[in-house]
């Protein structure tokens, strides 16, 4: 106990963890530590398990075996350490929501009644759109947001309640280059000026390369986790992929070729949708 | 000749002050369901029910002529078959296309058993339309409470779950990470909506419940996109077409519903023109409802 007291506790923690669904195990073995203010890059095929450990993490679906901490307690829905994007989906051109209020639901959107109109309340979502320069279309209803205009206001909607933990979901998904830039940076920002530990999905590590710490890669039912300079290198993803992958870096960008189709064994028919069903 | 007497079946003003004092029931009743239809409609668009409530309110229909032919309690038929429909869709349609075809399994055997118990009942000819097509001016006094008490659940279950509510209807998976029973939730829903089609099964009628619980929020939905202002605009329409509907229908012989259906009717095509107008912003506040506003 009094080593513990020393070290500051990391936001997230692994032990010997395994991920999977309906019994069907995907990868394990995970034993890890994610301190306040680091940035983590997942990267992988499609079910490959990705988005079954961002579960686990919420709470949403149990381990396979193992355990895993959030601020040194088992994880549970609602926490306030955690704040999440999910994977990007337009949102319907008629819901009847303004930036503000999609801001607000992750304040208060959990609790019951109507909620009253609160001085406070207004200003502290006012503040959170200005951070993540959504102030401009603050009182536009979402639904006619652009992809980018939406994920900022989705960003903002996920850091409004302060968490320690902010897992994204292929936060850039079907953004153009210029959003997908503004999206990185936004979130690079937050850790740095609020500490908060980034979890951030992706296919692509590009638009993060500049930012991440540690990249944990999943392919064929296993994982290799380190810097990106020990990750993304053709040696590891041949190994991983147990196929010969070229790994390029060049003008500051990696250039991954050779990934092979369908190689993924384990490959789950939907993350998206096995998602939504939870 | 014939013309006017048309005309006169529609519209006649006569002695309108004594047969005010008559439907003073309906209206309440209208008042009541204008409330309760218009909130649960801007739910039932979100969550994209429309068809779900038509097939509720098939099974509605069924519970209502059952209980007709055994001459037990009309308003309670009513809502035990809607509610037994609700369940049902909510426990076997957690996905869309579920939901659909098990609608549409259900709702020709509600109709089916509707006519079944209406061909066995020998009592009022009038009785029997009336579940299809509505009745409001048959509103008596215990079926008035019965009416109050059941919207007054709707109301009251509605505004706990709302903000809830609204966040897994707009959001459900960022809702569930949150802490919200978005399962729980959707279910708690379908309950209140059943009720509330059983509260419009007496009114407007089994096939016409659509008008009251979905076009005024669909009219809403096209030119408000605020959170309150939605459903207020949506509340408004549907008492309007409601109580004007029976405003209407008072002096002619010709039963309300297609007054009320024609009303709410054509504030969504007015409504549509509007947004059409505005290029689709939606007005966010009130402010953008003053003319000299209207910016952005």
């Amino acid at each position: 106990m009094l080593n513990h007291a020393k070290k500051p506790e990391p936001v997230l923690q692994f032990e010997d963890a395994a991920f999977g669904y309906d019994r069907r195990r995907l990868w394990g073995g995970l034993t890890m530590e994610l301190r306040a203010g680091e940035f983590l890059a997942i990267l992988g095929a499609n079910g490959s398990g990705k988005t079954s450990l961002l579960r686990a993490v919420l709470g949403l679906h149990p381990l396979m075996s193992g355990i895993v901490r959030v601020v040194g307690a088992p994880p549970h829905q609602g926490s306030t350490e955690i704040g999440y994007v999910p994977q990007h989906r337009r949102i319907d051109t008629l819901t009847p929501l303004r930036a503000r209020d999609v801001v607000g639901q992750g304040l208060d959107g959990h609790r019951w009644g109507i909620g009253r109109p609160d001085r406070a309340r207004r200003r502290r979502i006012d503040e959170m759109l200005e951070s993540v320069g959504a102030r401009g279309f603050a009182d536009r209803p979402i639904g006619l947001l652009s992809g980018g205009e939406q994920q900022r206001v989705r960003i903002a909607q996920a850091l409004v309640a302060d968490p320690k933990l902010l897992l994204c979901d292929e936060p850039l998904l079907s953004l153009d280059l210029n959003s997908q830039r503004t999206i990185s940076g936004l979130v690079d920002r937050r850790r740095r000026t609020h500490d908060t530990a980034i979890v951030f999905v992706t296919h692509d590590i590009n638009p993060v390369l500049p930012y991440v710490d540690r990249v944990l890669y999943l392919a064929g039912g296993r994982f290799r986790m380190g810097t990106v300079d020990e990750v993304m290198t053709s040696a590891t993803l041949s190994d991983l992929y147990a196929s010969p992958v070229e790994v390029v870096r060049s003008g500051g960008r990696v250039l991954v070729a050779g990934i092979p189709e369908g190689a993924d064994p384990h490959h789950a028919p939907e993350t998206a949708a096995t998602l939504r069903a939870g | 000749m014939l013309a006017a007497d048309v005309w006169h079946d529609i519209f006649n003003f006569a002695n309108y002050g004594e047969l005010l004092a008559l439907v003073r029931n309906s209206i309440i009743a209208g008042v009541v369901l204008g409330i309760v239809g218009g909130l649960i409609g801007v739910f039932v668009m979100m969550r994209d029910l429309p068809f779900a409530v038509h097939g509720i309110s098939e099974l509605s229909f069924a519970g209502a002529s059952g209980a007709l032919l055994l001459g037990v309690n009309v308003v309670a038929g009513s809502l035990a078959g809607s509610i037994i429909a609700a369940v049902l869709i909510g426990v076997l349609g957690s996905r869309a296309r579920d939901r659909n075809s098990i609608i549409g399994v259900l709702m020709p055997f509600g109709l089916g058993l509707g006519v079944l118990f209406l061909a066995l009942y020998k009592g009022r000819a009038a009785n029997k339309f009336g579940l299809l097509t509505g009745q409001i001016v048959a509103v008596d006094t215990p079926q008035l409470s019965w009416l109050i008490v059941t919207g007054a659940v709707v109301l009251i279950g509605l505004l706990i779950v709302w903000r809830p509510l609204m966040f897994a209807s707009s959001d459900p998976e960022q809702a569930a990470a949150r802490g919200v029973p978005v399962r729980v939730l959707s279910l708690v829903f379908m309950l209140l909506l059943g009720m509330a089609v059983a509260i419009s099964v007496q009114i407007v009628g089994a096939l016409l419940v659509l008008s009251i619980v979905v076009t005024p929020a669909a009219a809403a939905l096209r030119v408000a996109r605020s959170p309150w202002l939605v459903p207020v605009l949506s509340v408004l329409f549907a008492t309007l077409s409601l109580v004007g509907g029976i405003l209407l229908a008072l002096g002619g012989s010709l039963p309300i519903s297609p007054y009320v259906t024609t009303i709410s009717f054509a504030i969504y095509v007015a409504c549509r023109i509007v947004d059409s107008r505005q290029g689709s912003r939606g007005w966010t506040s009130l402010r953008h409802l003053r003319p000299a506003a209207r910016v952005g």
